[in-house]
């Protein structure tokens, strides 16, 4: 495989009721997400069908104890939260203290920018509607991930894999994958430490905003104790054919580049691990520290130890990696690469290369690299400290949802940061479902029969049928079935989900 | 183009010539970006949050995943 690959993004986004701190942040998460469903469900409102999820999983081959686990991750039990799922395939919820939104499958890098853009678009609105319900204060919304006082919250990634691919080796060459990639994929922070108290004047400012809150270097859970890979082991796919990876140490990215190559890189990257391709270890001694002090330098001057002894920056790791994947992409697929896996490469080299030369090269680009640059200018014209709150204000203001406030908005806006899709292309994604996967079926059986259909998941679409006792489940265990080349003409033609069902179960 | 015309060996009042030209033309590109740096600032300026202390201070959230 190349770029291509089954791929969907969750993220949780930071909530504040303007002028109350104080406000429960479960029930702010709820009225956003209460609001846009609301609104936009025209009937019934169909719930989330838990039946397939399986929290306590591990990759390794047990399941956790229940009574052992940690009341927050249990997630597969309906505790009653708002949690609903969107034409375009998506599922809007509260994930314990927050509004998540989690992308429907895609296929491509492109697909993942484009559907998860959508999805802070459907924040902003839900937060416009959560505002218009007579006596709300506003609530606002940040694509971040940390208040910078102890608390962090994710956004993570999720690739279809091959289950014959052992999972230690999928821990040997992507820790070192994970450790690097931040230079390319932060999102900047001002601040170190997990309270962010640590802005000593040389020290303010780090290229992460997830590093400092990661622990252990494999794991299950995802909100203590932090793993660099988790292990969490819900396929959302048969089971024996395949596992879901859960990466949940990325950044929340707002820059398109950024999530393009995010996804991109990683998708190659374990490519390369499932044909076995990779012929070195580069395993990084001490990846976590690792993690941190790469994170901790902006100048990205750190050097990393690996095993076999050699000391080298974030950055020329990530050109092993490089180097690697233009040799696997050459060898497998030569002068037929498609054209995102040959623009992913393309991209990733002159990132990396500019790197090397003056990180500020990047700044139209990659998130850290345009906060780091704004925080400058700043810095030179003020003359502030890094302990500064204006400095701290705008790296909260620069992930603020709302084109007007949101600094990243401005800087887009100003033609300052690059983009790779235009408003129209993301606001039908927040309405029309990806058409290659099987986001597809379920998007359009919401859409078309919205009345019908009394549950869905990643798994299945359930519907309520008249004239029938039970409820009727289709499942949908393969990702890359219920296309538009599966479905799209079987829907046209049933005008109702009674003819749908009776047509699929024939 | 500009290629092309570089390559006629100059003289080197020539050079000094065009070194100059150079380096009025960094010294012009600074001023504009100094200007952008400027505008872009005052952009901000106007919509950043009035009192960052406060509103820095009351940012608190709920750990998550
Ligand atoms: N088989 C699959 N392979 C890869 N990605 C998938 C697959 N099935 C679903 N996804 C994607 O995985 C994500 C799942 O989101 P969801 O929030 O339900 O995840 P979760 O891991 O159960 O949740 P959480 O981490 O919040 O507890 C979605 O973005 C979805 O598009
Ligand atoms: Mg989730």
């Amino acid at each position: 495989m190349s770029v291509r690959r089954v791929m969907g993004t969750e993220v949780e986004y930071g909530i504040s009721v303007q002028g109350q701190p104080a406000a429960n942040p479960m029930v702010a998460s709820s009225q956003i997400v209460n609001a846009y469903a609301s609104s936009t469900a025209r009937a019934r409102r169909a719930r989330w069908d838990f039946e397939e999820e399986s929290p306590l999983r591990d990759a390794r081959g047990f399941d956790m104890a229940r009574q052992v686990a940690d009341p927050s991750q249990l997630t597969d039990e309906d505790l009653g939260l708002a949690n609903v799922i969107l034409t375009n395939g998506a599922r809007l919820y509260v994930d314990h203290a927050h509004p998540e939104y989690s992308s429907p499958e895609v296929t491509t890098p492109l697909d993942v920018v484009r559907w998860e853009k959508a999805g802070e678009q459907v924040m902003l609105d839900a937060s416009r509607m959560a505002a218009q319900v007579p006596g709300s204060t506003p609530i606002l919304l940040y694509k971040n991930n940390t208040d910078n006082k102890g608390a962090s919250y994710g956004a993570h990634e999720n690739y279809l894999m091959r289950r014959s691919t052992q999972f230690a080796e999928i821990v040997r060459h992507l820790t070192p994958f994970f450790v690097s990639r931040q230079v390319v994929t932060g999102a900047g922070r001002v601040g170190i430490g997990q309270d962010g108290r640590d802005t000593s004047p040389e020290r303010g400012f780090q290229i992460s905003q997830r590093s400092d809150y990661f622990e252990v270097e494999v794991g299950l859970e995802t909100t203590l104790k932090r793993p660099i890979i988790n292990t969490r082991d819900e396929p959302h796919a048969d089971p024996a054919v395949y596992r879901r990876l859960h990466v949940i140490l990325g950044d929340a990215n707002l820059a398109e580049i950024s999530i393009y190559l995010k996804a991109g890189t990683t998708a190659l990257v374990l490519a390369m691990i499932e044909d076995g391709f990779i012929d070195r270890d580069l395993s990084v001694e001490g990846a976590v520290n690792s993690l941190r002090e790469v994170s901790h330098d902006p100048t990205l001057q750190q050097l990393i130890t690996l095993r076999d002894g050699r000391r080298i920056t974030a950055v020329q790791l990530q050109l092993e990696y490089l180097e690697l994947a233009r040799k696997y992409v050459e060898d497998r697929y030569g002068a037929d690469a498609d054209e995102q896996t040959v623009d992913v490469l393309a991209r990733w080299e002159s990132v990396l290369t500019r790197l090397e030369r003056d990180p500020m090269e990047c700044a139209a680009e990659l998130d850290w690299v345009a906060k780091l640059k704004l925080l400058n200018q700043y810095r030179d014209r003020d003359g502030l400290d890094w302990d500064d709150a204006k400095l701290h204000l705008i790296d909260l203001q620069y992930a603020d949802l709302r084109p007007d406030k949101g600094l990243y908005h401005r800087l887009a806006g100003a033609g300052r940061i690059r983009r790779l899709l235009d408003d129209a292309a993301i606001e039908a994604a927040m309405h029309d479902p990806p058409v290659d996967t099987r986001a597809y079926f379920r998007g359009r059986c919401l859409d078309k029969y919205a009345d019908s259909v009394a549950a869905a998941s990643w798994d299945s679409v359930i519907f309520d049928l008249p004239g029938r006792e039970s409820l009727q489940r289709v499942p949908t265990i393969d990702p890359l079935r219920g296309t538009r080349a599966h479905v799209g003409e079987l829907i046209d033609r049933s005008e109702t989900a009674q003819a749908l069902v009776a047509a699929i179960t024939r | 183009m500009a290629q092309e015309q570089k390559q006629p060996r100059k003289s080197s009042q020539e050079e000094t010539a065009s070194e100059e030209v150079v380096e009025t033309d960094v010294a012009e590109r600074k001023e504009t970006i100094d200007e952008d740096v400027d505008a872009i600032l005052d952009e901000i300026d106007e919509v950043l949050e009035t009192n960052a202390e406060d509103f820095v201070k009351s940012f608190i959230q709920k750990g998550g995943q």
